[in-house]
């Protein structure tokens, strides 16, 4: 298993391994699941009180399906750890935790000073999303 | 026009940072030239036949004289003298080195300019109605939702991989000068019974090898939902466009597969979700931006009188000059296509000198069109005279706006890696073939493409040529009855290609045709249209008699 190079949350980890979307439904304890790029997100709402883990994969960084799909998650109120998997590179990681990741496990491991120059990059953003930060427009006019 | 505040500059210099670091980790060799690609093209520079080329944004076209002024000296400072205007009203410089990129950036940001998002999969440039705060037929400036759209779009987290390019426009009049409805979004700016302004959505137009005018999705979007109802548009699109074929990832494909019937379900079931987000600037953001596109200080006195008596400045009048809101003004075009000339090219010296003519002439504002020409927007009629001289003299006084020369034509094989022929000799032929005859033919727009991709909007011209690759040979389609305009329609190819100098001969031919048939008024697309393709298909590929 790929570890977890970024994790910004105080809770532990889950434990579980996370399963499919699609075998997600019929096994009632699963706490973790993961969601591949052409999974629909919103199959999981009715049961966000109890996973604790959803693992969002991208296969290749350039299918930005996942970047929706954790976004819809975070605005129906999920508060578990979102993790972005698989071909997680450097300068996606700032766009990531936009749209609500709070866990990285990039297949292979990022320069630790790059990754952390990137996500603190700009101070300022146009467009509010589920990270709570204010956007420049809300600054503008208090 | 619109000034950057603190954050718009802050935002705009910590993207050089962000791309100076990009290309040093890039020539440090921590990042693989397939990773480095879509994060160098998200900022304008794509690797050419020659070169890399670098595209500067100009949101919605509009530039002040410290604007293009920067833009002449980064040509002579960075590339060999000249630049080239773009179909998406922006500027391209195409011999640039790699290692210069960031220092051009941090040039171009000290006059609050930028090359983000000007390609990549992203939402690009919103581009905009050139004679906007102009025109006197539009019922507002469009640009200050343009520019809200501009900062909704810069570093868009969810929409920065999407399954393609992404481009919008923005109009607020009846008469599209900015062909809205061949944009994955189009905007037009409208006001309803009760009399209030909002936006009519036209979703899933383009060009390249599928070309398709975008359906009405909406008639009334309120303006204080305008960015909540695009980011549903997009949100659709980025999860369900397709991503199994490049050629077919486009909106308008998905637009067209599930019909624009369900389309409008999902954009509309996700709206009524993003309405509770609070995503919406407020109404106060507007405001603040619109406060920034107030009218020029007109000179109220300003006399309608023009002295016509010079034959060739009465010829560019009527040929590129606009009507203006304010008596005593007119919108000045001028065309970057010279018998001969690289369509949309203007050297570092033209540049700068259209920047001071601008500041002297006309309140330090001009526009790039999509049509590749540059418009003085607000030129008081006095001066008209003395400003035609000054361009005259530079080799920018040609009065051909929107006639046979003022040719589209993309960059084609000579830069372009994607291309399969060259566009700019085919355009330099037939503008020489015209140059005495453009004007007793009369408005007719010709577009040249130097491949199916469509950069050069062959599909929306009165007179469209494609290039093609036919066995290792450049060879020509010739298409017609295309249109951009309100009554926007797509070409239609006539036959079997031609070489270089045969595609020439058959729009001379389908010109020919046209002068010995026109009614009345006429314009080339008008003939075209009452008689069809049939009598045009034939005069083309008419067997030449044996003495003739």
């Amino acid at each position: 298993m790929v570890e977890t190079q970024f994790r910004y949350r105080a809770d532990e980890p889950a434990g579980d391994p996370a399963v499919t979307v699609d075998s997600f439904g019929d096994q009632t304890n699963a706490a973790a699941v993961r969601i591949e790029p052409g999974d629909d997100a919103r199959v999981l709402l009715p049961y966000l009180d109890r996973l604790k883990l959803v693992e969002v994969n991208f296969p290749a960084y350039t299918d930005g399906r996942g970047y929706s799909a954790a976004r819809i998650l975070r605005e129906a109120g999920y508060v578990g750890e979102l993790r972005a998997v698989g071909d997680v590179l450097v300068d996606q990681l700032a766009y990531m935790r936009r749209c609500g990741f709070d866990s990285f496990a990039p297949e292979h491991p990022l320069n630790t000073a790059d990754a952390e120059a990137a996500m603190a990059r700009y101070a300022d953003v146009y467009q509010p999303t589920v990270d709570g930060r204010a956007p420049v427009w809300a600054k503008r006019h208090g | 026009m619109y000034q950057y505040d603190k954050y718009d500059q802050a935002l705009v210099d910590a993207r050089v940072a962000d791309f100076r670091d990009q290309v040093r980790r890039r020539l440090d060799g921590s990042m693989t030239e397939e990773q480095f690609r879509p994060l160098r093209l998200m900022n304008g520079l794509y690797l050419q036949l020659h070169a890399y080329m670098l595209r500067v944004a100009v949101p919605y076209g509009t530039l002040s004289s410290a604007q293009m002024r920067m833009l002449g000296d980064i040509a002579d400072k960075y590339d060999r003298g000249y630049g080239h205007f773009t179909t998406r009203q922006n500027i391209q410089y195409n011999w640039i080195k790699l290692d210069d990129a960031p220092d051009i950036l941090a040039d171009l940001a000290k006059v609050e300019m930028h090359a983000i998002q000007t390609s990549g999969n992203c939402i690009r440039n919103t581009t905009s109605d050139q004679y906007a705060g102009a025109a006197a037929d539009e019922i507002v400036d469009p640009r200050p939702y343009a520019e809200l759209i501009r900062q909704w779009s810069t570093f868009h987290p969810e929409f920065s991989y999407l399954p393609r390019k992404f481009k919008m426009a923005v109009i607020a009049s009846n008469t599209d000068r900015a062909a809205m409805r061949l944009h994955d979004i189009g905007i037009q700016i409208v006001r309803n019974d009760a009399g209030e302004l909002g936006c009519a959505f036209y979703v899933g137009g383009g060009m390249g090898r599928t070309p398709m005018i975008a359906p009405l999705v909406r008639d009334f979007v309120p303006l204080d939902q305008m960015i909540t109802y695009s980011e549903a548009c997009l949100r659709v699109y980025n999860r369900h466009g397709r991503r199994d074929n490049k050629y077919k990832a486009r909106i308008k494909i998905l637009v067209h597969e599930l019909g624009k019937e369900e389309y409008t379900r999902q954009v509309e079931e996700e709206f009524a979700h993003l309405l509770t987000q609070n995503i919406e600037p407020p109404l106060a953001e507007l405001e603040r931006i619109k406060a920034q596109f107030t009218d020029p200080a007109y000179d109220l006195t300003a006399s309608d009188d023009l002295d016509r008596s010079d034959p060739d400045f009465a010829l560019w009048v009527d040929n590129n000059c606009l009507a203006h809101k304010q008596s005593g003004y007119l919108s000045a075009t001028i065309s970057l296509k010279p018998v001969g000339g690289i369509p949309g090219d203007a050297t570092s010296d033209q540049i700068r000198l259209m920047a001071d003519l601008a500041k002297e002439y006309s309140f330090d504002e001009l526009r790039v069109t999509h049509a590749q020409n540059i418009v003085l927007p607000h030129v008081r009629k006095a001066d008209l005279y003395t400003l035609w001289k000054a361009l005259d003299e530079a080799g920018l006084g040609t009065a051909n706006l929107d006639l046979v020369g003022d040719i589209i034509a993309c960059p084609g094989l000579d830069y372009c890696s994607l291309a399969n022929a060259r566009s700019i000799p085919v355009a330099q032929k037939i503008s020489e073939r015209f140059a005495g005859k453009q004007q007793e033919i009369g408005e007719l727009k010709l577009k040249i493409s130097g491949c199916i991709n469509a950069c050069g909007h062959h599909h929306a011209g009165h007179i469209g040529i494609l290039g093609v690759d036919r066995k290792g040979v450049e060879n020509y389609q010739l298409l017609l009855g295309g249109c951009e305009g309100a009554d926007t329609s797509l070409g239609q190819i006539t036959g079997p290609g031609f070489d270089e100098d045969g595609i020439v001969d058959a729009v001379e031919k389908a010109t020919n045709l046209y002068l010995a048939n026109k009614q009345g008024d006429e314009r080339f697309l008008d003939t075209y249209r009452r008689l069809g393709m049939a009598p045009f298909k034939e005069a083309i590929y008419a067997k030449e008699s044996a003495n003739g």
